[in-house]
């Protein structure tokens, strides 16, 4: 189960990545892919290890775009302690919602997930005292002990750091007996409980690492762009990282990886097709999961290496 | 007093709405297990296919009747060009496959009407009747009529015809149905078909009252959503109620509390009712099996 070939490699293709894009375009891209994936890579473990829908992801990745915004615009927070408290908030939130939430199976547990992601973003965007409603706020820029980032090229060590960091949270989890015993109760949860497994607890726990992950990943965003709108925390945006983690591959860390990329890259490239960008991803989304229900990189993996769909 | 009697007029017409776009929901979910959030488009299209028909010179009965049979020509080639394929697939495989319909329908409806707001000219004058100092928009006695008339149709069809019947038995029991000799594939077939008809017919009844644009499906889908599980998923009486209870505290909270937080409280009541009740008002209550 030596996961370090799988992250060494991850490190050096990050390390190496800036080096082999030719301009400012491409590697703005490439952070926004960046900054998604550490939110898939949370929500995978949710859905693809533990088998439990999440239909409302967003909502914590607009607690941590807007923890990063508010506390440090309007309550003076050094950049990194509204990030640390973005994700302390949403870590909170889905440990208090965790136990009612994810005692429910299948379609009522994609309702409640929901629930809660609109409820966020309607909270957002009626809050407008704080959060400047609709029309969105200006984010100050991250500073960390007199550093602060600017430009794609100095953003993307930073992003880059944190995604690897994910990928080895993430494969470091999915490796221990948390990870064993996430899949066995995604397998069956009654069998899982009858061998001692306290699922409630698990999955309580994996809920709220993925919370964490994905306020992390919403304050780099908001620090990134300079600006957010409650669009960051909507229905629709919790629908695209849940696409990414499933047109990826679910239960695959690479999967999220390429998930976000795919999704990230192809509204960029259809936006020229006015109006037909939406019918094009419409159509690809019900292509991919028709044709390929596991994910990108599973299958792609199970056809050219073999048994080893390990990615 | 007055004030009371005005919400619960808009509650129980919006609460109508919810309650068919519910029913829709409950009728895939029961026939097929899927959960379709095309609904809402369904309901968008019966809109905007009438506003458009109507407005291309068809008299009002047939623009509305237009825009169903496009709903339920909707309807059908999601079933069988995107569900029918991937029948054996996991809950969210088969909940992105209805997400990435329900883009893609909202992206051919920004291409086909543009990207405007439009209202549906009323079905029968704009007078509003005056009851106990509330007043009532003759729209709203269509709205009531016309859905009421259909849970009644609905009632017959799955209680007096072979192929209501079948769809019953196909929600009890897949294998079972398949023995005695129902086709499965047409049975799903009707179920997509039927529902976008019930869709359509609450967007077209919906339009004149709240405008209707390319993206208002999503919101209303999800409330249908929300209706239909509220009720316990799968009950046709519990999608019913769960819509106009849902149309009620909506009106009840716009009217006494907030406006601004309206649409928050479908799901607000939604998270309440499952962290005590994990299957709904109505739903049943009989223990998962291993």
């Amino acid at each position: 189960m030596a996961r370090w070939p799988w992250l060494t490699g991850f490190a050096l293709l990050l390390a190496a990545l800036p080096w082999a894009v030719p301009n400012a375009y491409l590697l703005d891209v490439i952070n926004r892919i960046g900054i998604n994936a550490i939110a898939v890579i949370g929500l995978n473990l949710v859905m693809g290890y533990a088998g439990q829908v999440s239909l409302g992801h967003a909502g914590f990745f607009g607690i941590g775009a807007y923890a990063s915004a508010v506390l440090t615009s309007r309550y003076g927070w050094p950049p990194l302690a509204a990030l640390a408290g973005g994700m302390a908030g949403a870590g909170a939130l889905a440990f208090a919602v965790a136990r009612p939430i994810l005692r429910l199976k299948g379609h009522y547990l994609a309702m409640a997930t929901l629930g809660l992601g609109i409820i966020l973003s309607i909270v957002i965007t009626n809050e407008a005292g704080f959060t400047g409603g609709p029309d969105g706020m200006p984010v100050d820029a991250l500073s960390v002990a007199g550093f602060s980032p600017s430009g794609e090229r100095q953003w993307y060590f930073v992003i880059a750091v944190c995604l690897w960091c994910a990928a080895w949270l993430a494969g470091n989890l999915v490796d221990s007996p948390m990870g064993r015993a996430l899949r066995a109760l995604h397998g069956s949860e009654p069998a899982a409980r009858s061998v001692g497994v306290d699922t409630a607890r698990y999955k309580a726990r994996v809920f709220v690492i993925a919370a964490v992950l994905a306020s992390l990943s919403g304050s780099l965003f908001a620090h990134y762009v300079g600006f957010v709108t409650p669009q960051v925390a909507s229905f629709m945006h919790s629908i695209e990282l849940v696409t990414m983690a499933v047109v990826g591959g679910l239960a695959s860390i690479g999967g999220s990886v390429a998930g976000a990329a795919l999704l990230t890259v192809l509204p960029q490239a259809l936006a020229e097709f006015e109006g037909w960008e939406m019918v094009a991803f419409g159509a690809l989304l019900i292509l991919v999961m028709v044709l390929m229900p596991r994910g990108l990189v599973p299958t792609l993996a199970r056809r050219f290496g073999g048994a080893r769909a390990r990615a | 007093m007055a004030e009371f009697l005005q919400f619960l007029f808009s509650g129980v017409t919006s609460g109508s709405i919810y309650a068919l776009a519910a029913l829709g929901f409950a009728i895939i979910f029961n026939a097929s297990g899927v959960i379709n959030f095309a609904q809402g488009e369904f309901i968008m299209l019966g809109g905007m296919v009438s506003v458009f028909l109507a407005a291309a010179g068809l008299a009002l009965p047939f623009a509305v009747l237009g825009a169903v049979l496009v709903a339920v020509v909707a309807g059908l080639v999601l079933e069988k060009a995107a569900i029918e394929p991937a029948r054996s697939a996991e809950t969210v495989t088969l909940i992105i496959i209805t997400i990435g319909a329900s883009i893609l329908i909202q992206g051919v409806a920004q291409i086909v009407f543009g990207k405007g707001q439009h209202a549906l000219r009323p079905f029968s004058g704009e007078a509003p009747i005056v009851i106990g100092g509330a007043s009532l928009l003759p729209q709203s006695l269509w709205v009531l009529g016309v859905s009421a008339l259909m849970v009644a149709g609905l009632w017959l069809f799955f209680n007096r015809t072979l192929p209501g019947k079948a769809m019953l038995a196909v929600s009890a029991n897949r294998l079972g149905a398949e023995l005695v000799g129902i086709d499965i594939r047409r049975t799903w077939l009707t179920a997509f078909g039927l529902s976008g008809a019930l869709g359509a017919v609450a967007g077209a009844l919906a339009a004149p009252i709240t405008m209707t644009s390319y993206d208002a499906g999503l919101m209303l889908g999800l409330k249908g959503f929300v209706a239909a599980t509220l009720g316990g998923l799968g009950s046709g009486l519990g999608a019913v109620a769960g819509g106009l209870i849902l149309g009620l505290l909506e009106a009840m909270t716009a009217g006494y509390v907030s406006s601004a937080y309206k649409d928050a409280v479908p799901f607000v009541a939604i998270l309440l009712v499952l962290f005590f009740l994990p299957r709904g008002l109505f739903g049943s209550r009989a223990a998962e099996r291993v």
